[in-house]
């Protein structure tokens, strides 16, 4: 059996205000501060389309290759819910923004490209909060914070063919949309959501099964496992000559199962109709080609240049190029720096550690700023100070906001490079550990490397241990 | 002093004002007193707002003392259809449903009124949801015609209308969405003025049917609606299809006449149905303007038919979307005793809506629900378009079209019981509304029992300053105006 999977993904806009009214998007505020009585539908109030969410729209049409459509229009999806004020989603139907469009997503089996049906905007819904569970509460409250922020829906064609193509088909979307800067692809607090359709039908035939649509597989990890028990679902039921429900089945992450919301016969009438408070949109082609002139470099194609211009290996490219703020920062770093492996290094293993993520935000208040980190390499490639001690400075860096230099500088942090200075320092240490002489003379190379440490202990790790490593080599034998 | 501020147009109130001879407070107090002596027999109002209305009265006494009003609406009373928002002030829509609710935010005209200083009296009877033609249907009063307390004011601006014609407001606002505006005009022999869709903002105007409703106004004379209008028109930020067009004075270009105006006279508005003294006092209105030096023409509006279908198509279609929002959760009236969520919900649009609502919202998601929409929803807006061509056709060889504005003069109450017979009633304004057009309504004769006649205009989109101006001719030219309703000697 051959699976189809196409995934439905709702990206919140990271505009400053709401789809249709000037309202705060933030997230996290106190329930129902984050309104007006036009998110709140009160009577007699209008949406007005918020411009700057249909510039975003139109730039991820363009960087997922879908053509925009020359005019658009919103259309109302009526459905009654609590959660929703007007009783209605603002949101688009005959007419989206744009169609027809591609991923290219690289997996184990090589790069598949995923075509991609439409892209449309609408509006977010509330959220409820029940006393208790839905089933047991004797009350339910609605937080309309969310009501209105700006979603947009992508929908894939079925052209998945399993679960792991599902989660990398996620990654790479969530990589475009960050990218992009249109969404902060936070799937913890719901600013990506992803909705799954899955069906099996025998290899070649042309087609396609009954489909099942999962719910509520908000993470990589959930995509793919969802999509893993509903395949071997399906397919159980099929080789024992069941008949597939068109349904919509729940994802239970917790109990690793999906389980039956609703078929089809319940399937809800949405009674589409164009939104008469909106005028249709028509898009210049002037308009269009500004955006495309802006778009930026997109996260595959900058992983292949960072692994052909910086030779970095590829694992390295793709953290580096997960967020455009740190491929900027780094490519920033080793505009200082020139060793680009080893900036990658210092960003992998030390900088991400200190910082809070790798999004615009953590990137912009970062202590240390490219320069230093690039500064930083060049004091350890030039041989101003050792590796171990780079870490210290590092931290002091962390911590001052200062740059490299001024901390080496202050504190005589400078690697010894002086022989003669050397010397003087090794005598001392030969003169006061005769075990390790003895040893190394009985044939123990090993010892060396314990007088090569004595020394740097000697000079408080600040002496070039290459060149105590020399003077020893030349000194031992003459003893 | 023996004058009655009650009797007085817009013009001829703040010419007193200005004057000296009369304030903002003493005309709010004279309103204040009709409508608590006579309201309770016409029924105008839902809400007065005496204290309200005494404030701002009070500011504007000041800017008249210190020689500097606001405008030609500084310390005016006014009535606002119940369908329009006043932050602070229940607004209802005729509704039981909306009881209780007190909108946090003033509708754009309202606040442009108030920015002008008008005063708001209170809060005008209507059709719920300004669904009727009757005031019939509002589920709290009825409201009677003051030229015969018997029969109905029309609606569904029938306590904006009978408020004009019975001195209880010197003007009022109304909504239009298929005559509205204009059949309680013609009907309280008023001035009804519907703009342009477009020209005025709806943004605070409760929405029955969206692609179709726009505020008017209702006047004593055309000069009035002239001034109202100009106050109340232009785009508006928070109105994506109000149409940033410029607004003219209106006022200052009442004088222009008639003379070379073409008018187009629409033959399918003189057929079958039409009460023949009605039809002889439009016949009677042209042949005057003719005098006056307009051409006169009979034109062709071949879908005028349709008009009513295409109208009961679209207008519940957004009206049952519209409505949807009024569940129990939110705001206005919850309905006790539901024993989960949907129970909760359907209880209360069961008890809140009345039965016209209710048909309307059926209507419309019937025409909506799968497999429908092509057959219905998708073939009226086709039809809408053709309606639209018909007019722009005509508009190619007149200026403004003259017809009646009602086939009959107003009716007794209960007398349309039949929805159908009711809705029959919009027959000549409902096409002007599909296309989006502006027409007024103004008086032109009395039959032999003394009730008002209206005849109408329409002209091309945002056309206002011509259809005022034909108005305005005819009005000087002649006498209807003086007639005034005998409600004093019901007292």
């Amino acid at each position: 059996m051959e699976t189809v999977i196409g995934l439905e993904v709702h990206a919140q806009l990271r505009t400053r205000s709401k789809m249709f009214c000037g309202c705060p998007t933030t997230f996290g505020a106190a329930p129902n501060t984050q309104t007006c009585p036009v998110c709140l539908g009160l009577p007699g109030t209008l949406p007005v389309i918020n411009r700057v969410a249909i510039e975003f729209g139109v730039r991820t049409a363009l960087a997922l290759n879908l053509r925009v459509n020359a005019g658009c229009r919103f259309a109302r999806k009526h459905y009654y819910y609590p959660d929703m004020p007007k009783n209605f989603q603002i949101s688009q139907y005959e007419e989206p923004l744009a169609e027809d469009g591609w991923l290219e997503v690289d997996t184990e089996a090589g790069t598949r490209r995923i075509g991609i049906q439409r892209l449309h905007l609408e509006e977010d819904v509330g959220k409820l909060v029940h006393e208790g569970t839905l089933e047991t509460a004797q009350a339910s409250l609605v937080d309309y914070n969310r009501a209105g922020v700006p979603l947009m829906e992508t929908v894939s064609r079925p052209e998945i063919r399993s679960p792991e193509e599902a989660a990398a088909y996620l990654k790479a979307f969530r990589a475009v949309l960050v990218y992009l800067g249109v969404c902060d692809g936070n799937m913890e607090e719901g600013s990506l959501r992803c909705d799954a359709n899955v069906s099996l039908r025998p290899r070649g035939a042309p087609e396609l099964g009954t489909k099942v649509e999962i719910k509520n597989v908000n993470s990589f990890r959930n995509v793919q496992r969802a999509l893993e028990f509903e395949v071997q679902r399906q397919a159980k039921a099929l080789a024992g000559g069941e008949r597939i429900v068109q349904e919509t089945r729940l994802w239970d992450a917790d109990r690793g199962y999906t389980r039956s919301m609703r078929s089809k016969e319940y399937a809800h009438d949405y009674r589409y109709f164009p939104e008469p408070d909106l005028v249709p949109l028509t898009f210049e082609a002037e308009f269009v080609d500004a955006i495309r002139r802006e778009l930026p470099e997109l996260p595959r194609a900058r992983r292949q240049r960072f692994v052909a211009d910086y030779h970095v290996p590829a694992y390295d490219a793709a953290i580096l190029t997960q967020s455009m703020a740190l491929a900027d920062y780094y490519e920033a770093a080793v505009g200082e720096a020139r060793n680009a492996k080893a900036v990658s290094n210092w960003v992998m293993s030390e900088l991400l550690h200190v910082l809070p993520g790798d999004d615009e935000r953590a990137i912009a208040a970062s202590p240390v700023p490219p320069a230093h980190l690039g500064a930083l390499v060049r004091l350890i490639d030039d041989g101003t100070i050792s590796g171990k001690i780079a870490k210290d400075v590092f931290e002091k860096m962390v911590r001052s906001g200062e740059a490299p230099g001024t901390i080496v500088e202050r504190e005589g942090l400078t690697q010894v490079a002086d022989t003669g200075a050397l010397e003087a320092v090794i005598d001392l240490v030969l003169a006061g550990n005769p075990k390790p002489l003895e040893d190394w003379k009985k044939g123990k190379t090993a010892a060396a490397k314990a007088l090569v440490g004595l020394v740097m202990k000697a000079t408080g790790g600040k002496a070039n241990p290459a060149i105590v490593n020399q003077l020893l080599e030349a000194k031992l034998p003459r003893l | 002093m023996t004058t009655d501020l009650t009797r007085l147009t817009i013009h001829e109130l703040t010419g007193a004002y200005r004057r000296r001879e009369a304030t903002p407070t003493r005309a709010t107090e004279e309103y204040l007193a009709r409508i608590e002596r006579l309201d309770e027999q016409l029924g105008a109002y839902l809400t007065v707002t005496n204290d309200r209305a005494l404030g701002a009265a009070a500011a504007a006494d000041g800017r008249y003392r210190d020689g500097a009003p606001l405008g030609p609406l500084d310390g005016v009373p006014l009535a606002y259809k119940d369908v329009l928002c006043t932050q602070g002030v229940a607004t209802t829509c005729g509704s039981k449903i909306l009881e209780p609710f007190v909108p946090p935010y003033d509708a754009t005209v309202v606040a442009r009124l108030g920015v002008a200083g008008a005063v708001m009296l209170g809060k005008a009877n209507m059709d719920e949801f300004a669904m009727g033609s009757s005031t019939e249907h509002s589920a709290f009063k009825l409201t009677r015609n003051p030229w015969d307390l018997t029969r109905v004011p029309g609606g569904s601006s029938g306590g904006s209308a009978a408020a004009v014609a019975g001195d209880l407001a010197v003007a009022s606002l109304g909504t239009d969405t298929g005559g509205s505006v204009r059949q309680p005009a013609a009907f309280c022999g008023v001035v009804g003025v519907k703009p342009t869709y477009g020209r005025v903002s709806r943004y605070g105007l409760v929405a029955f049917a969206s692609s179709l409703d726009q505020v008017g106004c209702l006047t004593r004379d055309v000069r009035d609606a002239a001034l109202l209008l100009h106050a109340i028109a232009g785009v508006d930020p928070h109105d994506a299809t109000s149409v940033d067009e410029a607004v003219p004075d209106y006022a200052a270009l009442l004088a222009g006449g008639v003379k070379g105006l073409k008018l187009g006279v629409p033959r399918e508005y003189f057929g079958e149905g039409l009460d023949p003294e009605v039809e002889a006092a439009v016949r009677a209105a042209i042949a005057r303007l003719r005098d006056l030096g307009a051409t006169v023409q009979e034109i062709s509006l071949p879908t005028t038919d349709y008009g009513l279908a295409v109208y009961y198509i679209v207008a519940p279609v957004e009206a049952s979307s519209n409505l949807a929002r009024y569940d129990g959760v939110k705001y206005g009236l919850r309905a006790a005793g539901g024993k989960d969520l949907i129970d909760m919900e359907s209880r209360t649009r069961a008890a809140g809506f009345g039965a016209e609502v209710k048909r309307r919202i059926m209507l419309g998601t019937y025409a909506l629900s799968a497999g429908y929409y092509d057959a219905y929803y998708g073939r009226a807006q086709k039809v809408r378009t053709l309606v639209r061509r018909d007019f722009d056709a005509a508009f190619a060889h007149v200026d403004l079209l003259v017809a009646p504005t009602t086939p009959s003069v107003a009716f007794k109450h209960g007398d349309k019981a039949d929805p159908l017979a009711m809705y029959l009633n919009d027959v000549f304004t409902v096409p002007g509304s599909l296309a989006g057009l502006p027409a007024l309504s103004l008086r032109c004769g009395f039959n032999a029992a003394g009730l008002p006649i209206g005849l109408q205009l329409i002209g091309r989109p945002f056309d206002e300053a011509r259809l005022l101006r034909c108005a305005y001719a005819y009005e000087q030219a002649t006498d209807w105006r003086s007639r005034r309703p005998s409600l004093e000697t019901t007292r």
